[in-house]
């Protein structure tokens, strides 16, 4: 079967129909270009027809994007030379879209050629875009809801079957960059009027079919004598300026850590010194550059591939549709109030309990304040306003619960609390009603000893804030049963959230790798390495935030706090080495630092609370040597401190599943997302050298980096992780 | 090797560099010819008297393109068998030139050279011609490409400068320009520039500003500071470089950092033979010359290794040198040099320097070494050094003793 079919008509318009089997949105790949390359030739060869229309046959859609499964594979699929094999297949892929763009045309006086026009029921995104770009116009269906854009950048590539050139081209580099350096996507409206379309109408079909007909001036501005670039080629002045504020900004946005963008961005320069076909050469090296990279496999495989498959359920217990109909969220506090907002958006609905009903009003304003915010950017109606707030009822009885078939308890983080409202509600709830605790410390399996029903009593850990961030962590105790996680995977799917499934060790997995993290970044400062060289050194590896700013925004309290219950929880075991994170902690803590919450911490902060610089006073408890680490020596025991602690967590059994340990990392805490998390960015630097470095680590630092038993056997076999571990790829063999 | 020798060195005076300055309606090869007929109707360089022009130029295209050396040439009353060659080192393109004519006649290539340079600021805008390190992300943004202004304020934040003492260099600067100028210490090396009809356009530097002080100065917003904090940020680029930094410390000003201005400078320079020939007293021998490459990024460091590779190179010491003329692209780079060496800076820049009078990029070099063997003379003093900072991280120095 074919995806794309033609049919000529008498009027001589031949329609070319892209519609991907079994699919609810197009999607390319290579067999696509050639079939679609096959009909191009047969309807520039057929003397009848006197013009092209490219469409789709999905309603509301013109094509997704490039199969990214197929991207993620092109390397292995390129042969022993594998550079060559990409840039040879890019090339014969740019020449059936150049061969559209031409359309016939005498290459020297542009005479000749056939319209070719595409019509686009709505969406179009990555390659659904490129294609269009390469006709001679585009006619967008009047569909509010369409987005059209060039979303490559976003997993690690860029656009690289010609879109980068010809919006270069069209808009101009600095008109071009938010669509190709961010990946923004505007609505039909917004792209015709930023130049992405043409056209915008309610029958796009019969416009372009009026104006194919209409024997239309076809040449594109770039194959014409005297083109200019908009905005100015690298050396006209305004160009120049252009050119060198990009790199300046590109650097400074991705801190050197996406070689994405700076392929991209040399790409546009280098393709805008010299003419069109020469450009797309260009562009296709750059392109197979990026392709070469593992950056670019690791984060299409984690963001994209992975993520996708988690939120699928690929680790969902085979039992039956969990779908949860009504939830009830106890306590109405930051967590529990956010809890009831994405529920209430996804149309779930929200019993909010507290134990004062100001306080479960409280936390039900939350959602309506978000909601109003949402109204002034045009984003929600009143309608919808009004929907989602009846689906949450704020109270304090839990009387309300007897027919929620979920229960999300987000009281305060107290065993002895939440044992008490375990019981008091299992004592109303039904037999089937599943009971998470949304812990981010405290083990499932203790808090479990309260209920009288633990194959049902599961952890559904959110991230902070709820309605932002990505992530969910779902623990199974000791005795959850599949139905819970069954319950819990269906309940992130209806609010869009993506699951990973660990089972119950202390602090979990997110926690468990974030925690050292944190502490290797105040060692540090006690050791007196330049706090800016930590922060700095964190955010060149791609990290949001430093290890110190992170700690001001969790709060130095908290820290504490974990710090002193783990020691009580370890006794002896509590490494040793903790002693001058400790000392320092305490300390700030004592003398009322405890971060962004009050306003003083690792950094100081002006009276409306806004982070100025580093704390002055840091260096006068923590000196700063005179001799400082090199870089690379930071940025390793940043990463390997939370890397080592995943590497222990699929040793130990917590992680089950190394997707699952990547895709959270980049998600729960934003890990290097250029790495494609830590088991990948194993990979990339390789076992071997990952368990020597450690070692020399272990030498210089001590022995937190001296390499689990795991990392130390692969190392000494030259396994990959997703070599061993990847499930993906069992389940396919 | 042979001892090369300076015979002579003069420059024009230095116009500001604006569509108002006095030099604004000469051209480059004019102003260049002026330099040259000096030279020769001062020392009598009828016939082929050099081997060689070698003339600096940082902005390479329009009127100063092409070879503009040989463009000079022929402007001149020069012989037309004298060729012209045209070199860039940026800022030391000046420098670049006297020591490679030195280095050529020390190995035997010729007897004579005439090497200089020259830039109309003006009129060829900084920048022209374009820059590949600047716009290519390849290499702008493999080698961390901040502009030069950016570069001195991250010199300032590593090495500890403030804006007070930018400042306080500053208006020392314009003190010593103002009182050379006074004492008529730069007279007998500033030549008139004329015009066709032998008619003054300018016959003193124009660009000082006698009595600037601190409050003056004090009321100047840092320069680089939106380029840096805001667009499009140069200032994360720099802390990709230098992570042990927190923020960049922007210190710098138009008052504070060398003058835009147009100015051209010549040196002859010759052998023994050269002089005996033409009947010319040797002023000075070129004692040593160096050149390096340093960090792109901080850029402007460069007079302190050069600097150090000179002096090891020659088996010299810092003890050695009498005077000292350290280019002021920015006052950061000369209180860079201060600390690294330790000297008295009543030795550097005797005469004020570029803050005060003005830097002709190509000419600079050039202009620096005829100042500093002026006041070695004036001071009855031996030994010299005059060392430049260069655009993408390079240094070149030249020491100088009296003969």
């Amino acid at each position: 079967m074919t995806d794309f079919t033609i049919n000529k008509d008498a009027e001589g318009i031949a329609t070319i129909t892209w519609d991907t089997q079994g699919k609810s949105m197009n999607v390319m790949n290579e067999q696509g270009f050639y079939d679609l390359d096959a009909l191009v030739d047969d309807a520039l060869a057929d003397d009848a027809v006197k013009g092209i229309i490219i469409t789709s046959g999905k309603a509301g859609s013109f094509a997704g994007g490039m199969d990214l499964n197929v991207i993620a594979k092109m390397k292995e699929m390129a042969g022993d030379s594998p550079e060559q094999g990409l840039f040879d297949g890019l090339m014969k892929m740019h020449g059936i879209l150049r061969k559209i763009e031409r359309a016939g045309m005498d290459p020297k006086t542009n005479k000749g050629g056939k319209p070719v026009a595409c019509v686009m029921p709505g969406t179009a995104l990555g390659i659904g875009f490129e294609i269009p770009l390469s006709c001679h116009r585009t006619f967008v269906a009047n569909n509010p809801k369409a987005k059209i854009g060039l979303p490559e950048i976003m997993v690690g590539i860029f656009p690289g079957m010609g879109g980068t050139t010809r919006l270069v081209r069209k808009l101009g580099a600095m008109g071009a960059s938010p669509y190709l350096l961010q990946g923004k996507q505007l609505n039909p409206a917004k792209a015709k009027s930023a130049g992405l379309v043409d056209e915008v109408c309610d029958d796009p079909m019969a416009a372009a079919r009026e104006w194919v007909l209409s024997a239309p001036k076809i040449v594109k501005p770039w194959d014409e004598k005297g083109y200019k670039m908009p905005g100015g080629a690298p050396y006209h002045p305004a160009g120049f300026q252009t050119f060198v504020g990009a790199s300046a900004m590109v650097s400074g946005n991705t801190q050197g850590a996406f070689p994405a963008a700076k392929a991209l961005l040399s790409a546009v320069y280098e393709g805008a010194l010299v003419p069109f076909d020469t450009a797309i050469k260009i562009e296709a090296r750059w392109f197979t550059n990026v392709l070469m990279n593992p950056s670019s496999s690791a984060m299409i495989r984690s963001l994209f591939i992975n993520k996708e498959a988690l939120e699928k359920g690929a680790n969902r217990p085979a039992v039956a549709d969990e779908t949860v109909k009504k939830v009830g969220v106890l306590g109405a506090g930051m967590m529990g109030a956010g809890i009831a907002l994405v529920s209430a958006m996804a149309g779930i609905e929200v019993v909010l309990i507290d134990q004062k009903q100001e306080a479960a009003d409280k936390g039900k304003a939350y959602t309506e304040t978000y909601l109003d915010k949402g109204i002034k950017r045009g984003k929600v109606n009143a309608e919808k306003k009004e929907q989602v707030l009846g689906l949450i009822t704020a109270t304090t009885d839990y009387a309300a619960l007897a027919d929620a078939d979920l229960i999300i308890e987000a009281v305060f983080e107290d065993v002895g609390i939440k044992a008490e409202v375990t019981k008091a509600v299992e004592a109303v709830i039904s037999e089937d009603c599943i009971f998470a605790s949304n812990t981010s410390t405290l083990p499932i399996t203790g808090l479990a000893k309260a209920s009288s029903r633990p194959e049902q009593f599961i952890g559904i850990h959110f991230f902070s804030p709820v309605e932002k961030m990505l992530l969910v962590e779902i623990i199974k105790g000791k005795e959850t049963g599949d139905r819970a996680v069954a319950k819990s995977l269906d309940y992130v799917r209806q609010i869009r959230k993506t699951p990973i499934v660990v089972n119950d060790e202390r602090f979990f997995y997110a926690n468990r790798c974030i925690i050292p993290y944190l502490n290797e970044g105040a060692r540090m400062v006690t050791e007196g390495v330049a706090p800016a060289l930590i922060e700095n050194a964190a955010r060149q590896l791609g990290f949001p935030l430093g290890p110190l700013q992170l700690i001001d925004e969790t709060s130095l309290e908290l820290g504490v706090k974990i710090s002193k219950a783990t020691k009580a929880a370890m006794g002896d075991a509590y490494p040793a080495d903790m002693g001058p994170v400790d000392d320092l902690m305490y300390a700030m803590v004592e003398e009322g630092r405890l971060g962004r919450k009050s306003a003083a911490g690792f950094y100081a902060y002006d009276e409306k609370g806004k982070r100025q610089g580093l704390w002055e006073g840091l260096g006068e408890r923590c000196p700063v040597a005179a001799e400082q680490p090199s870089l690379i020596d930071v940025q390793h025991r940043l990463m390997f401190a939370q890397v080592l602690e995943a590497v222990k967590s699929l040793e130990e059994g917590v992680l089950e599943d190394i997707r699952e340990g990547d895709v959270g990392a980049i998600l729960g805490w934003g890990f290097a997302p250029w790495s494609g998390g830590p088991f990948s960015w194993l990979d990339i630097i390789g076992t071997p050298y990952a368990a020597e470095r450690c070692n020399e680590l272990a030498e210089t630092y001590g022995d937190r980096f001296t390499p689990p038993a795991l990392l130390k056997e692969m190392g000494d076999k030259g396994q990959s992780f997703y070599g061993r571990f990847d499930k993906a790829a069992a389940k396919a063999a | 090797m042979k001892d090369v020798f300076i015979y002579d060195a003069l420059r024009t005076p230095r116009g500001k560099g604006r569509k108002d300055g006095s030099l604004h309606e000469v051209t480059a090869s004019r102003l260049s010819a002026n330099v040259l007929n000096a030279l020769k109707e001062r020392n009598n360089l009828e016939g082929h008297a050099v081997e060689d022009v070698i003339w600096g130029n940082a902005t390479q295209v329009m009127e100063q393109g092409a070879c503009l050396a040989r463009t000079a040439v022929l402007a001149s009353d020069l012989d037309e068998r004298i060729p012209g060659l045209s070199i860039n080192r940026f800022c030391a393109s000046g420098m670049e030139a006297v020591n490679l004519a030195a280095n050529q006649i020390a190995g035997g290539a010729g007897d004579g050279y005439i090497a200089g340079g020259v830039e109309m600021m003006s009129r060829v805008p900084m920048g022209s011609d374009g820059a590949a390190v600047a716009a290519d992300p390849s290499v702008a943004m493999e080698t961390y490409f901040v502009p030069q202004g950016i570069s001195a304020d991250i010199i300032a934040t590593e090495y500890g400068f403030t804006r007070d003492q930018a400042d306080a260099l500053a208006v020392e600067s314009q003190r010593r320009a103002a009182e050379a100028m006074a004492d008529g210490r730069f007279d007998k090396s500033v030549i008139a520039v004329k015009d066709v009809n032998g008619l003054t356009i300018l016959d003193r530097d124009e660009y000082p500003r006698p009595g600037t002080d601190m409050q003056a100065l004090g009321a100047l917003k840092p320069a680089f500071k939106d380029l840096g904090e805001v667009m499009p940020g140069f200032d994360k680029v720099a802390l990709l470089k230098y992570p042990h930094l927190e923020k960049i410390n922007h210190i710098h000003h138009a008052g504070n950092s060398s003058g835009i201005v147009d100015g051209s400078a010549g040196v002859l320079l010759g052998n023994e033979e050269f002089g005996k020939k033409f009947g010319l007293t040797p002023r000075a021998r070129i004692r040593a010359t160096a050149k390096i490459g340093t960090d792109p990024t901080i850029m402007l460091t460069g007079p302190v290794p050069v600097t150090e590779k000179l002096l090891a190179d020659s088996g010299m010491a810092i003890s050695d040198i009498d005077l000292f003329e350290v280019n002021e692209a920015f006052a950061s780079v000369v209180l860079r040099f201060q600390q690294a060496f330790d000297v008295d800076p009543s030795l550097v820049n005797v005469n004020g320097g570029s803050i005060a009078l003005g830097h002709p990029l190509g000419a600079t070099g050039a202009i620096i070494i005829g100042t500093l063997l002026d006041e070695l003379e004036r001071q009855d003093k031996e030994v010299g050094l005059a060392t430049l900072c260069v655009a993408s991280g390079m240094g070149a120095a030249t020491v100088i003793e009296r003969v």
